[in-house]
């Protein structure tokens, strides 16, 4: 006999069920049916034939649109694309009581489409699987009397509210604690009698106060021990662990005092239900603080998310109507006014604007846009209005994916924090071993009361020690770095390139698109005797007017810019390699390099060094007779390209151009830069050989090119950087991805990496010096001097304070100015 | 009574070596599946040790319940995934054909751990 397991859709009650155990219990073979409407399947035992079993399922009018064994739920999420399904979330409002879910789920799976719908009362979602678009799901919703939406993984403002909470409640937690602690601990410190005499009234009281201890143990500590318990039960120790055995163990001595005083001496006769209560209220309280400080850490992340519209304006069938931006599909149309925001990623269709675009890629200017230009979600719409059609929406756009792509980064580790790792992995087992050696040794060799000293060594022990610090040492700082870094316009893809980035001693800049603009432009002209320069412009972009050729368009540009007509030329040949000739009023006029003019017998009366001395590419304009003039094309380095790399060299680096041009214009260039070193006449797929030659110098070299020509090289470097990325960030082959152009953003980006190194080295000095001097002292190593031990409170205070200082240095980070003292 | 206090001292030593480094935890193995829901609660994961079959995506879905910050990332030690969890939520962490072994996924400051064994 076998189980076959069907997919079922659209069985919402025990007639369904009813319906359905009719319609298969009457095909061949079948012995036993078992309808789960829980899980929209239903289970037939027997030797039915599988064809069979479907074609009543479907005459019963609950068959699923897909069959197999196979869980439907489980086979949508792990390829819903192969199978088209999807599994869709819903933000649901209007739902005040439990049976409105029922509703809810109803609706929804009565949807054609919908193969699984459940929906979560506690935050208000429906999880639906199927092939059911939203805007269907959304309407069956509204039908049934409620509202829904696209709920989006961005609800920043539900988790600042669970933040929130969560904060309200560890402050509720702190005064329980310190609201026994305080006063208890004060009674002892004004001379208060803290030990338990038999037979006294005092026994019943002290009686009291440890079950308020156990009280406050229980509600405001009641994590620690949950959490401790669990933990345990799973071979795992963590800070929950050391808090409630530190307490616990204070708890249970104190209690064995009041309940049996006449067990232990009568110098041991000293209660410690201050110590268990002012801890749990100071533990508490140090997780508020840290909350409220991580809470700073992650302000970049934050900022991202808020540059998301909410709203979008989409124009269908002729009317302009605003939608939940979560309801925009791609080839929507849409429409964004001055000031707005856009909304979703798309090309431009109609109008022209102005659009800034520094809070993703970090460039101050905004940049101008028209027809068929590219328009990202997040950006502002500056000056024009702007009909574009979506092309991204969702995930999707390129500003979800940066956030994606920094909140990964976030969470990596660079090499650094594998010691802190290691040690944190063994650090809790370790430090309850510690404690209870402290305790062998207090009742072997100290002094007495010796049982005393066992607890509060054993419980300061295992107070103190701080796996927290240890543990946020690293990830903090490199999540707000990672953060600071973005607000930059650069993404880092590790965590490991923070740590290489700064310690490089070599930088290789391509020089095309990188140094320069990459586009050439008209630097110089040289007239002969009797030209002008708006006239020799004018014949040259006449003669180039049909090329294609980026010399040509340069010369165009430069008479549009000086607002020049063209002429109408005839007879147009391009001769590879040479130049052009063309009529030009019924005159012949060429345009081309030395060589071919000479070998037409052209003489070259003007001299052409300069040009070629500055890095600029001459053009030689003649007639039919005689040399016109020179015109020298050149592609210019970015107003901030020597700034940057002055900047870069005041580093420490060596800085190396790297180019295909030949050595004369490569040299040109690198004067104007300023650069160290000159690779010229390089092959583009020699790049990456020429970057192991300098790694195998011993250089620790980075490489900063365009992404997608230097890709080779740039994963051959030990960082490599991909410049001028713009918004399109799906840039594998770099490390750190700059999407503005500029090459203040490699400087950037090593300051910074800089800084959060620095960052995480206090970090982690300051917490394995903690640790390394708080245990032993909690131990009391230094009794022999003080003549007293460490109280367990002070521990729990510094402990609090010890995970707190970790995550304030880290946010300290946000402060930094990567451009600092420079010139900008 | 000083030989029975240090007896138990050292026994106790020795349990804790035994229990958190020498044994494994046997219970809680979740079966061979590649689509698997994790809780986030109290501490750890439950499952904390995942089994998955090598050569095929794996699918976690992590339902975040504490709200503290110590549970807000999950990472894939030598897999590059990490991820932030939402609390109160389900956050979906896909795992592109791990190569087999066993990796650690813990929060950021590793008091949250668990195994994944991919086999």
């Amino acid at each position: 006999m076998q189980t076959q397991t069907l997919p079922i859709q659209g069985a919402t009650c025990q007639g369904c069920a009813n319906k359905i155990h009719t319609a298969l219990t009457r095909v061949e073979g079948v012995d036993h049916v078992e309808v789960d409407l829980d899980h929209q399947q239903v289970q037939v035992q027997g030797e039915a034939d599988p064809a069979a079993l479907q074609s009543a399922l479907q005459q019963s009018g609950y068959a699923a649109e897909e069959t197999g064994s196979t869980c439907h739920h489980q086979a949508s999420a792990a390829t819903p694309s192969s199978t088209q399904q999807q599994e869709t979330r819903l933000a649901i409002t209007g739902a005040t009581c439990a049976s409105c879910v029922r509703t809810i789920e109803d609706a929804l799976r009565g949807t054609p489409g919908v193969t699984q719908a459940e929906m979560n009362f506690a935050d208000r979602t429906a999880t639906v699987a199927g092939t059911a678009s939203t805007d269907t799901l959304i309407q069956a919703v509204e039908q049934a009397g409620y509202g829904a939406s696209l709920a989006t993984d961005s609800d920043a403002d539900n988790q600042d509210e669970q933040e929130q909470a969560h904060y309200r409640q560890l402050l509720r937690h702190m005064w329980l604690g310190l609201g026994l602690g305080v006063p208890l601990m004060a009674w002892g410190l004004l001379g208060g009698d803290m030990t338990v005499r038999p037979g006294q009234p005092s026994q019943w009281i002290w009686l009291g106060i440890g079950v308020l201890t156990l009280g406050v143990l229980a509600t405001a500590g009641r994590h620690f021990f949950v959490g401790a318990w669990k933990a345990l039960r799973n071979h795992n120790a963590n800070m929950d662990t050391l808090i409630a055995l530190g307490t616990g163990a204070a708890w249970l001595y104190s209690m064995a005092v009041v309940l049996v005083p006449g067990a232990l001496p009568e110098a041991a006769r000293h209660v410690y239900f201050e110590a268990s209560a002012m801890i749990i209220g100071l533990i508490n309280l140090g997780q508020a603080l840290e909350v409220r400080a991580r809470g700073k850490t992650s302000a970049a992340v934050k900022r991202l998310l808020d540059l998301g519209a909410k709203t979008a304006r989409v124009v269908r069938d002729g009317k302009e109507t605003d939608i939940p931006v979560e309801q925009v599909h791609t080839g929507d149309l849409l429409r964004v006014r001055p000031g707005e925001k856009i909304a979703v990623d798309g090309d431009v269709q109609d109008g022209e604007s102005r659009i800034d675009e520094s809070m993703l890629t970090g460039e101050p200017m905004p940049v101008a846009k028209a027809v068929g230009d590219r328009v990202s979600a997040g950006t502002l719409n500056e000056g024009g209005t702007l009909l574009y059609r979506a092309t991204a929406v969702g995930r999707d756009t390129a500003l979800s994916q940066i956030i994606a792509l920094v909140r990964k980064a976030q969470g990596s580790k660079p090499p650094i924090g594998r010691l802190a790792d290691q040690v944190s992995a063994v650090f809790v087992p370790t430090i309850m071993i510690i404690a209870v050696v402290a305790a062998l040794a207090w009742y072997n060799l100290g002094p007495d009361p010796r049982l005393t000293h066992m607890l509060i060594s054993a419980t300061t022990v295992l107070i103190i020690a701080c796996p927290c610090a240890l543990g946020l040492a690293t990830p903090m700082s490199v999540m707000v770095g990672v953060g600071k870094a973005a607000e930059h316009g650069i993404l880092i893809r590790q965590g490991e390139a923070l740590q290489t980035s700064s310690k490089l001693d070599t930088i290789v800049l391509d020089k095309t698109g990188t140094i320069t603009k990459g586009k050439p432009a008209v630097t110089a002209l040289l007239c002969a005797q009797g030209q002008q320069e708006d006239a020799l412009l004018q014949l040259a972009a006449s003669l180039e007017s049909g090329s294609e050729h980026p010399l040509a368009k340069a010369i165009l540009t430069e008479a549009e810019n000086r607002g020049l007509s063209l002429l109408e030329a005839s007879q147009f040949a391009a001769l590879n390699g040479k130049g052009v000739t063309a009529r030009l009023s019924g005159k012949r006029y060429r345009l081309g390099n030395r060589r071919w003019l000479e070998s037409e017998g052209v003489a070259i009366t003007l001299d052409s060094t300069p040009l070629t001395d500055n890095g600029a590419t001459p053009l030689f304009l003649a007639d039919d007779e005689q040399l016109l003039g020179i015109i020298g094309v050149a592609d210019r380095i970015k107003e901030d390209s020597s700034a940057a790399i002055r900047r870069l060299k005041d580093a420490g680096l060596t800085v190396i151009m790297i180019t295909g041009d030949i050595q004369a214009s490569a040299d040109a260039i690198a004067r104007q830069a300023g650069v160290d070193e000159v690779m010229a006449e390089v092959l583009p797929e020699d790049k990456a050989e020429k970057v192991k030659a300098l790694q195998q110098q011993g250089r620790t070299v980075a490489m900063v090119g365009d992404g997608i020509n230097d890709a080779p090289a740039l994963a051959q470097a030990d960082v490599g950087f991909a410049i001028g990325t713009g918004t399109d960030v799906a840039i594998e082959s770099a490390a750190i991805t700059l999407m503005g152009g500029s090459l203040h953003g490699v400087a950037d980006a090593m300051a910074i990496s800089a800084a959060t190194v620095r960052n995480i080295k206090q970090n982690l000095f300051g917490a394995f010096i903690y640790n390394s001097l708080g245990v032993p002292v909690a131990a009391g190593v230094l009794y022999p001097f003080t003549g007293s031990l460490l109280s367990p409170v002070i521990a729990g205070a510094a402990m609090s304070l010890s995970s707190v200082t970790v995550v304030t240095n880290a946010s300290r980070l946000r402060l930094f100015n990567p451009g600092k003292g420079e010139t900008r | 009574m000083t030989l029975a206090i240090n007896l138990a001292g050292v026994l106790l030593i020795g349990l804790i070596i035994w229990w958190f480094w020498l044994s494994r935890p046997g219970a809680k193995v979740q079966a061979a599946s590649n689509e698997t829901t994790v809780i986030v609660e109290d501490g750890v994961y439950t499952p904390s040790v995942l089994h998955a079959k090598a050569g095929t995506p794996l699918t976690l879905h992590f339902q975040r319940k504490d709200p503290s910050p110590c549970a807000e990332q999950v990472i894939f030690h030598g897999l590059d995934s990490s991820t932030f969890l939402e609390t109160g939520k389900t956050t979906t962490v896909t795992l592109d054909n791990p190569p087999a072994g066993e990796y650690r996924f813990t929060c950021q400051m590793q008091m949250y751990q668990g195994r994944l064994i991919v086999d």
